[in-house]
This record gives structure tokens, C-alpha cells and sequence, in this order.
């Protein structure tokens, strides 16, 4: 059928009905195999390809150890926790989508929150990689759970790396419930539409039996609500966990009580970035633009916009404090991170990618533009990770003492091992938007009936 | 109380019998009347949530709030005598003179213990409530019950009903104006 962007007003192109919506969304998964459209497999090679890389990359670090990577002394925290950092904030978006936005009962949150929890998830999943491989010996990982041992040692919970164990982990397991909850009916649904017998075994084993009962309904919407309440408050406190592994430690340029907001509208921003990055090409290729229409970009790129001001925020504030504090440590940072400092570009980059370019959002005219936007979603994205690295690297480089200063270069293997995982999540958003509705279908039904009622059951 | 249920076909017994609508509101309308015509063994099945809808075949429940509260509180507790538990009595270790039970810093772990087990057991409370998995249920014999996740919407009356007469009943569901109406072999 044609698809119609219906323009910002319009959350769902004109002439859906339950059933035209639940045929659109389930006929991308069971389109035949040889008609997906030519980019998918062109870009599942490519990110395929940089999955092998990651192979290679992680074996070699199993072999030679993190000395393959340039981190040195002073500057033991490299590229693996700006990736790491950068991976999760990536992921929150998926959640403020699907729980804050739920809470908040906006209607344009429903045609991108399952696309943006399973981006949530496979970020996570990425951003997990990390801290382990960037342990020395990643093997005995196992050692950071509380768990009884005949050493009858314990980790540190007064310490916030171990927080951020718990915080992560406990992210992780509940990103990947609200995104299974989600999918329940929607597996039902294709069980119902199947016409593969292993397609329709497959699907029907993971809907477990739902029938779309008002009983089992009302449960459900209890338990979906209750999740979008919980991961709300915890989305918020595994970005501040996060930064309290930086605001903790009494490093001039970590050692500021705005980390914990200042990285959570950092996160945000990053996120959103990520979902019109991905969802701008996805709507395309799959002639979805009547379910993800203008109203979503145009609402996702002033999420950015807003977002973004907070985070200027943040930086005009660290400038400031490191002023106001009178603290010589606290301003040669400073000074150190935004002229004086090997690394000194890279701030004045970051302040182009995430507080100058953006500005263009304001003007309407370029909300409306797709191009525009994923032009600047992209600089955001690399804006969001050059600041993850400002503060992990600049803030190392010089700290108190000068015989303790160093300089960190990343080698082919830093880059390979980020590369890798960049690879590792497109690869399974591919695979996603190939194998399971990407769009929430019962979710779509709702907005059918609360937008066109007269439309609803036209045959 | 027994019945005598004479069905066409080659299964026995009978599960109930199913009328089909078009839209929610036929559906919401139509159970509402059966609850007033005195049927309570029945379910509606929609293709997503329709408010009001449980409420009006006599759904009354609030356990799902209530086993997260439970969940959320077992993780709290779980969550901060684990930390009270390693740093005082496992493994004290003494940090500049600060007290062994620092509990400020087990705010984070208990907080994050706190959403690990309320999130598991909402969904796995929701899952159990309603019965799930289930592998086999006696609405799916109807071929047309695929489309109650598309596009269609059913009303069940049970057999198990004590007012349930294979006439009658069927009779009532026909003056509810459905598109049809089916028998369900179980």
C-alpha cells in the first residue's frame, strides 16, 4: 500500500485500522527473505564485518592483554570507559521513550518505543563488553558479585564501582523484561498471522499462550505501568551511578557535584541521537512513514534540542566553577582541557558537535527536514562520545603532580575493539527490524482507536 | 450441575460459545449485558487493552501491585543487609575511622536491588495471575479466534456457568447484534 507521511500534526498516516496497521508492522517480518530491502543486507554485511573485527580485537586482547590498547599510567581509563559510558548513555533514551514518555502519556511515543528499548538493550549489551574486557584479567570477572568464596573476600559496596555492577547489571535484566513484556501480544499476533509452521511454533512458544483475554489485559497493563514506574527512577540512577564512578574520585575535572544531572541529560541526548539515527533509514527502507511520521522526528529532534541545553548547561557551569572555586587544581583542568592541553581540540569539537550545530533545531524549518535532522543526530553522536572522552582522558592526562602527567594515544586496537561494537549493535538491530515487530502492534491498535475512531472498523 | 449439551462435531464437550464484533465498544457493550443477564464464567478477548472491558465481566483484582510491593520490598531489604552484611560482619575493613555500618553509601545497591526484584516479579506475577504459559486453551479451536489479534473482538460465555444453556445463551448472544456467533469445543 502507498504510505503517506500525514505531516507533524498526526501521529498515524490516514486510512489505518486495526487490521491495515497489524498487516503493516507484521508483514516486515514476513516479507520473503530475497525481497528485504537491498540496504538491509548491505548493511548487516558491513556490520557484520566489524563483528568479525571485534573477534579479532578481543582475541588478541586475550593473548597480549590490555597492553595492546594505549592506556598507560596515569591514563589507565581509555577508550574502554569512554565507550562504555558512551554505549549506556546511548541506551537510556530507549527507556525515557518507552517509561517516561509512557508515564507522561504522549502519543508519539508509541511508534518508536519498541525500536528504541531494543536499541536500549543491545547498547547495554555493548556497553557491558567493556568494563570487563578493560579488567586485566577479564576471566575472573565473576569477582566483582557478591558471592561465597573460599577467600572469603567481598567487594566493596561502599565503593561506586561496585555500584555501577549492580546499577548496570540491574539495568540490563530489566531492559530486557519491559522489551520481552512489550513483545507478548505482539508474538501472539504473529503466532495468529504465521503462515510458516516453524515461523508459527516459534512465535507461539514465545507469546507462551496469550490470548488477548480482558483478564490477562488488565493484568498486563498493570504490570507494563508498574515496570514504566520503576525504570524511570532507574534510568536516572544508573547515569548517576555512572558519573559518581567520575564525582567520586577527588580528580580535578570529575570531582563536581553537577556529574550526576549534567550526565543523565548527557544520556538522553546521546540516545535520541541514536534513535533518529537509526529510525530515519529503518522508516525509509521499509515505507513506514505513516506510522513513523514527522511528528516523531520533529518531537525526537526538540527532545535533542532540550536535552542539549542542559548539557551546555553543564559545560558553562564546570567553566564557571572552575573559575568561582578559586582552586588551582580545579582551573588548570580547565585551562588544561580547552587550550593548553594536548587534547585541547577535542573539546572545541564537542562544543561545535553538541552545543553549536544543534542550535539549528531551533528554526522549524529543519526539524521538517529528515536530512537535517539525521545530519545532526550523527554530529550529536560524536559530539556525545568526544565528551565522554574529554572528561575520561583530558581529566587523567594532568592531574596534581607534573612528574605524574602523561599523554594517552589510542592504538589500531582501541579503535578496532569500538569499531567492533558499533558492528555488534547494528548487526542486532538489523537482525531485529528483520525478525520481530518493530513497532509495538497492540500499541499502534491504541492509537487507532483513540485517533480515528470512525475509521477503527472499516473492513 | 449437570447438563446435557448435545454438540455437532467430532469433539464431545463443549468449552462455551463465542460471539464475534466488529469494535470495542460492541464488545465492552455486549459484556456488559451479559453480567447483567447473570453469566460470570466468561471472558472477552480484544486485540489490545479496552478500558473497562475486565471491569465488566468481573474482574476485581489488585494482586499485581501488591506482589511488586513485596518484590520491591524483599529487594530493598535483600539488598541493604547484603551490603550491612559484608562490610560488618564478613569483611570489615576499617576506612579512615569511618563507622563499619556506613549505610549512606548502601543507598545505591538497595535502591537498584529494590527494581531488579519488584521488575522480575511484576512480570513474572503477571505471567502467573494470568495463567501462563499455557500451551493449550480451547478458544483457539475456532479458526476465526486468529483475528482476536488482529482486528476482531470476542465474547466467551463458559460452559462452566451455572446459567449456561446451550440455547439460551446462544440465543442471548444473538440478540447482541454480533458479527457471529460460534461454538467453542474444549
Amino acid at each position: 500500500m502507498a504510505t503517506l507521511d500525514p505531516g507533524p500534526d498526526k501521529v498515524i498516516g490516514p486510512g489505518h485500522d486495526y487490521g491495515t496497521v497489524t498487516d503493516e508492522i507484521g508483514g516486515v517480518v514476513f516479507r520473503p527473505f530475497l525481497k528485504t530491502p537491498p540496504q538491509m543486507f548491505i548493511g548487516f554485511a558491513c556490520a557484520f564485518l566489524l563483528v568479525n573485527l571485534l573477534m579479532v580485537a578481543v582475541t588478541w586482547l586475550f593473548i597480549r592483554g590490555v597492553g595492546i590498547w594505549g592506556i598507560v599510567i596515569p591514563i589507565a581509563w581509555g577508550f574502554a570507559i569512554v565507550n562504555f559510558v558512551w554505549w549506556i548513555g546511548i541506551g537510556h533514551a530507549g527507556t525515557l521513550i518507552s517509561a517516561i514518555l509512557l508515564l507522561l502519556k504522549q502519543d508519539w511515543r508509541t511508534s518508536i518505543n519498541r525500536f528504541s528499548e531494543a536499541m536500549t538493550l543491545f547498547a547495554v549489551a555493548c556497553a557491558g563488553m567493556f568494563p570487563i574486557l578493560h579488567l586485566g584479567r577479564p576471566w575472573l570477572a565473576y569477582w566483582l558479585l557478591p558471592y561465597p568464596n573460599t577467600m572469603w573476600l567481598w567487594p566493596q559496596p561502599r565503593s561506586p564501582l561496585i555500584w555501577d555492577v549492580f546499577a548496570v547489571s540491574t539495568y540490563a535484566t530489566v531492559s530486557f523484561i519491559f522489551w520481552f513484556t512489550g513483545l507478548i501480544p505482539d508474538f501472539a499476533t504473529m503466532r495468529d498471522k504465521a503462515g510458516n509452521p516453524v515461523a508459527q511454533k516459534i512465535f507461539g512458544m514465545l507469546a507462551m499462550g496469550w490470548r488477548n483475554s480482558a483478564r490477562h489485559w488488565a493484568r498486563y497493563q498493570k504490570a507494563y505501568l508498574l515496570l514504566a514506574g520503576l525504570s524511570t527512577p532507574l534510568v536516572v540512577s544508573v547515569h548517576s551511578v555512572v558519573s559518581f564512578d567520575f564525582a567520586v574520585a577527588i580528580l580535578p575535572g570529575w570531582h563536581t557535584t553537577i556529574f550526576p544531572p549534567y550526565f543523565v541529560a548527557g544520556a538522553i541526548y546521546s540516545g535520541f541521537a541514536m534513535v533518529l539515527t537509526l529510525a530515519i533509514p529503518v522508516r525509509r527502507w521499509y515505507h513506514l512513514e505513516d506510522l513513523i511520521t514527522m511528528r516523531h522526528i520533529e518531537c525526537m529532534a526538540k527532545v535533542m534540542l532540550g536535552t542539549g541545553l542542559i548539557v551546555a548547561y553543564g559545560y558553562g557551569m564546570e567553566a564557571f566553577m572552575a573559575w568561582y572555586s578559586g582552586g588551582q587544581f580545579e582551573r588548570y583542568a580547565f585551562v588544561n582541557r580547552t587550550w593548553a592541553g594536548g587534547y585541547w581540540w577535542t573539546y572545541w569539537v564537542l562544543i561545535l558537535c553538541n552545543i553549536i550545530i544543534p542550535q539549528l533545531l531551533w528554526s522549524r524549518r529543519v526539524r521538517m527536514s529528515v536530512p537535517a535532522v539525521f545530519v545532526i543526530a550523527l554530529v550529536v553522536n560524536v559530539g556525545m562520545w568526544l565528551e565522554r572522552f574529554v572528561i575520561v582522558v583530558t581529566s587523567l592526562t594532568r592531574d596534581f603532580v607534573p612528574s605524574s602527567w602523561g599523554m594517552y594515544y589510542p592504538t589500531v586496537w582501541d579503535w578496532s575493539t569500538y569499531a567492533g561494537t558499533i558492528g555488534v549493535f547494528l548487526a542486532l538491530m538489523f537482525l531485529f527490524v528483520r525478525g520481530l515487530p518493530a513497532i509495538s502492534i497492540f500499541e499502534m491498535r491504541e492509537v487507532v482507536h483513540e485517533t480515528e475512531p470512525t475509521h477503527a472498523h472499516g473492513d | 450441575m449437570p447438563m446435557e449439551i448435545k454438540v455437532t462435531g467430532q469433539l464431545g464437550s463443549l468449552h462455551g460459545i463465542m460471539a464475534e464484533f466488529d469494535d470495542p465498544e460492541s464488545l465492552l457493550e455486549a459484556a456488559n449485558q451479559a453480567h447483567a443477564e447473570g453469566y460470570r464464567e466468561m471472558d472477552a478477548y480484544a486485540p489490545m487493552p479496552v478500558e473497562g472491558l475486565a471491569e465488566a465481566i468481573g474482574y476485581r483484582s489488585n494482586w499485581v501491585q501488591r506482589l511488586v510491593f513485596a518484590g520491591g520490598f524483599i529487594g530493598a531489604t535483600g539488598g541493604f543487609m547484603l551490603c550491612w552484611w559484608i562490610t560488618v560482619i564478613a569483611y570489615p575493613h576499617n576506612v579512615a575511622g569511618r563507622p563499619l555500618n556506613s549505610w549512606p553509601a548502601y543507598v545505591p545497591i538497595t535502591f537498584e536491588m529494590m527494581v531488579l526484584i519488584a521488575c522480575i516479579t511484576a512480570v513474572v506475577g503477571m505471567l502467573a495471575l494470568n495463567g501462563l504459559p499455557q500451551p493449550y486453551h480451547p478458544v483457539f479451536n475456532v479458526d476465526e479466534f486468529a483475528r482476536a489479534s488482529r482486528d476482531k473482538f470476542f465474547l466467551c460465555i463458559e460452559a462452566s456457568d451455572p446459567k449456561f444453556d446451550v440455547n439460551s445463551t446462544r440465543h442471548f448472544l444473538e440478540r447482541l447484534n454480533p458479527r457471529e456467533v460460534m461454538d467453542v469445543a474444549s
